[in-house]
């Protein structure tokens, strides 16, 4: 338990991803069997006591300490785990060395409501405040110290020089403590055997297209929808939801769950439905409604009614047995188009593909697009494979072209990592009316990138140059700097006070050429809204 | 009982003393101040008499520009004696160089200001010393159970496997310049670290009259004009407010640490973008605070600055009389 303690430690204090993922590696090289397999559990929230909840703290607590003493105390750290942590009392009698990961799994994992807390204050007992707070997280499954289950297969793949694509097909199969797992990765065994388990399957994604030019006669195109990429994977009688990342958010979607019946892998994107004009397929609402629905563990009756999903579907990867994956994408389309009538219409359609004589054509079909749910178009060689990973040549992405805006810088804030020490997080805004008749700037976003290091630099400067006011790590700037501001669309928000809220804005040039007066209007960036 | 006491007084500004017309750490300038200690919260100028032990009154000497007006020196364990009969005894309180506590005696009754103290050894002061009262008048910056300071050995040790672990890299630490950074400093020495020290600018002077007054800090060099690759696997100590700033642009990839009391909570350092928290502070963490009034035993307690509710409730479970005064202007959000 003390080298993942120091691990998890580690983790909280480390912002670098390589650090991070250099420390999980280590950790998981050298940690013997079934230890760094509960670990990895733990990190990534694959582990579950259900005897052991929140209020067990609580209740524990409350038979140790002054009522007021723990109220105070929580109240000043914020988290119930670490004020454990630290409050816990040191044991007057002697106890034995502290558990391993494996021991205090077993202890929690045989526990019931009854006896929970007392085998919870037998682990702590032996165990220092860093190993208590290691131990609180993992007995309560909250270990938010960022960490995806991507990074955690990609320090996986790291630790054993195994490919990351292999670990995120037979991870999902697995269970804690993953012994297969290790046993192919650590130590050459045969990889874990993936029958009749509802496997993630790598994403193919795509290349920016940028300066390329492609022939239309090789090349298919269909449209970029603005949702989450999806997998749908039905075996045995079972259907799982994974994201691009491959984590399973079945339990987000409960509706795409009941209406997938026909052993397949699937990939698409997911949308809710909205009243908005849709594409020609109709229907889609804005990224904004589907926001509603990511990240929830348990969904409303209300919710689904009011923002019911759907899959637009773009390929089929496996089909009743059948690995289409190394067929070309026009014969994965054709098996796609004949499979969609046999589903849930409500629950499914297909993504249309765009007739386009060349690129030039395309461009101005993109160009015409202003539907909300469209992000851009997608080039896909119709001879291509299906193949995990970002391979060049074979998928596009054409994004449309942003929408541009004159803005003025008003605060700036510091980054953090490397740019710590720079003024890196930039806030600007509109002129609600006319400048020279005394109107005032409201801010209408935040961006944080779009500009080179040498413009960082300057930037910084102009912040220390200019500032006018101070909020801890903000700086309010006097308003002189002109940005032009690039972002794929704008939607009215109660949250701000302009009413406007942009989606993806990034610095895009930076015009210290331009008076502030002669930056744009609300009125002008109200007449974007796409909903 | 309150009634027996009614020559010394908790004013906002500091503690009075009424028939000495005199005041303890007062926030504004008075006629005549008695300092326990040199930090800025505690120790300003412009009263027209001070009185604190000499190391303290050379602190403000440095600080201030001149030597306070009016300076009366007081050696540990010697007194003076004020307007009205109030005999005022410097006792070590081990929080910085200088520090002291002060005994108050008036008619028979005896009162201890502590100041800021801690009770574990310090090389750069003596230690604190426990003096018998009526009233024990406490400091409680770390005044909830969640304070415990662990022994300085291990974080001094953490200190140095980083730094032996990254030898491309530098660690820099943040260090209030009075007191913490010199302890450190010297800590580093007694864990047998004989490699120059790098010292941000606003170190310099105070690192020099903690020498000039015996306390031996090693090989300290200037960061300013050393190139990049001279700093790498060595320390940087720097104030707190100069880790994230422009200025540690020139330092090698620096590992951000700080030594403070308030890293024992993980998101107070993760808040600072603290990458090696250092838990180690000049103050008493809630075991010694608890110990100290236990060990003291005074008829009543008056405790402030810091966290009074809690160590108040931990007298009351403790049937012990105390009371929380509201002096304004103590702020150590750095140490």
């Amino acid at each position: 338990m003390e080298r993942f303690a120091a691990l998890v430690d580690a983790l909280v204090y480390t912002r670098s991803r390589n650090t991070k993922l250099a420390l999980l590696a280590e950790y998981l090289r050298t940690t013997p069997d079934p230890d760094r397999g509960w670990a990895l559990a733990a990190l990534t929230d694959g582990i579950d006591f259900p005897a052991v909840k929140a209020g067990t703290i609580r209740t524990l607590l409350d038979t140790r300490i002054d009522e007021v003493l723990w109220r105070l105390s929580r109240d000043y750290v914020g988290d119930t785990a670490e004020t454990a942590s630290l409050l816990w009392p040191e044991p007057h009698h002697a106890v034995a060395g502290p558990p391993g990961v494996t021991e205090a799994v077993e202890v929690l994992a045989g526990a019931t409501r009854a006896t929970a807390g007392e085998r919870l204050a037998g682990l702590l007992d032996r165990l220092d405040p860093n190993g208590r707070y290691a131990l609180l997280k993992l007995a309560t499954g909250a270990m938010r110290i960022g960490l995806s289950s991507r990074l955690a297969k990609v320090a996986f793949a790291q630790a054993f020089g195994v490919d990351v694509e292999q670990v995120e097909e037979f991870w999902h199969g697995q269970s804690p403590p993953y012994a297969a797992l290790f046993a192919w990765a650590a130590d050459g065994a045969a990889p874990p055997d993936a029958e009749a388990v509802p496997l993630f399957r790598p994403f193919m994604l795509a290349q920016p297209l940028e300066e390329t030019v492609v022939d239309m006669a090789e090349f298919a195109a269909e449209w970029k929808w603005d949702g989450i990429r999806v997998q749908l994977v039905h075996v045995a009688g079972q259907t799982r939801v994974y994201s691009r990342g491959g984590d399973d958010i079945s339990a987000s979607f409960p509706e795409m769950l009941d209406a997938l019946n026909i052993p397949a892998v699937l990939d698409g994107e997911l949308l809710v439905r909205g009243s908005h004009q849709g594409g020609e397929a109709g229907g889609a609402a804005s990224f904004n409604a589907l926001q509603q629905r990511l990240g929830r563990k348990t969904v409303s009756k209300a919710m689904l009614a009011d923002y019911p999903a759907f899959v637009r579907l773009y390929d089929v990867l496996l089909l009743e047995g059948e690995d289409l994956r190394p067929l070309g994408w026009e014969q994965r389309r054709v098996r796609l188009e004949e499979l969609v009538p046999r589903l849930d219409p409500q629950r499914f359609d297909i993504s249309a593909v765009i007739t386009a004589a060349n690129l030039d054509e395309l461009a101005e079909i993109r160009a015409r697009a202003r539907d909300d749910a469209i992000e851009g178009v997608m080039l896909k060689r119709r001879d291509a494979p299906y193949v995990s990973g970002r391979r060049g040549g074979l998928w596009y992405k054409w994004k449309r072209d942003p929408l541009l805006i004159d803005c003025v810088l008003m605060y700036a804030q510091r980054g953090s990592g490397k740019r710590s020490s720079f003024y890196s997080d930039f806030t600007f805004g509109c002129w609600d009316g006319d400048p020279d008749a005394g109107a005032e700037l409201l801010p209408v976003g935040k961006a944080y990138f779009g500009f080179t290091d040498e413009e960082l630099k300057w930037l910084d400067r102009f912040v220390r140059q200019h500032t006018v006011n101070r909020f801890g790590p903000v700086r309010e700037v006097d308003r002189s700097l002109v940005f032009e501001v690039a972002f794929d669309s704008v939607h009215v928000s109660k949250r701000h006070k302009s009413g406007l809220a942009m989606r993806f804005p990034r610095i895009h040039r930076i015009r210290a050429d331009k008076p502030a007066h002669e930056a744009d209007r609300l009125d002008t960036l109200r007449a974007m809204v796409a909903d | 009982m309150a009634a027996d006491f009614a020559w010394i007084r908790p004013e906002p500004q500091g503690i009075y003393l009424l028939p000495a017309d005199a005041w303890i750490d007062p926030s504004r300038p008075v006629e005549t101040a008695l300092v326990t200690h040199g930090h800025a919260d505690h120790a300003r100028g412009g009263h027209g008499r001070t009185v604190a032990t000499p190391e303290t009154l050379a602190i403000m000497a440095l600080r201030y520009g001149v030597q306070p007006e009016g300076s009366e020196p007081v050696a540990y364990h010697e007194s003076v004696t004020l307007k009205g009969g109030v005999r005022a005894t410097y006792v070590p309180a081990g929080h910085v160089l200088g520090s002291a506590q002060i005994l108050l005696e008036h008619a028979g009754e005896r009162v201890v200001v502590t100041g800021d103290y801690k009770r574990r050894p310090d090389p750069t002061c003596p230690l604190f010393e426990p003096v018998t009262c009526d009233i024990f008048i406490t400091e409680a910056t770390f005044g909830l159970p969640v304070f415990r300071h662990p022994p300085i050995e291990d974080e001094i040790a953490k200190l140095l496997s980083a730094l032996a672990l990254h030898p491309e890299r530098c660690v820099l630490v943040g260090a209030y310049a009075l007191g913490k950074a010199q302890r450190l400093i010297a800590e580093l020495r007694r864990a047998g670290h004989d490699q120059p020290i790098y010292l941000h600018g606003a170190m310099e002077r105070m690192c020099r009259l903690y020498e000039e007054w015996g306390i031996d800090l090693g090989e300290l060099r200037a960061v300013a004009g050393v190139p990049k690759g001279a700093i790498a696997g060595h320390i940087v100590v720097c104030p707190p407010s100069a880790l994230n700033d422009r200025w540690s642009r020139r330092l090698p990839d620096p590992i951000t640490a700080m030594a403070s009391g308030w890293m024992r909570v993980r998101q107070r350092a993760v808040q600072r973008n603290v990458e090696l928290p250092l838990i180690i502070s000049d103050h008493a963490d809630w075991d010694e605070l608890t110990a100290t009034i236990a060990e003291v035993n005074p008829k009543e307690t008056w405790i402030t600055h810091g966290r009074e509710e809690a160590l108040l409730r931990w007298c009351e479970l403790h049937q012990r009389r105390a009371r929380a005064l509201a002096l304004v202007g103590y702020e150590d959000e750095d140490d």
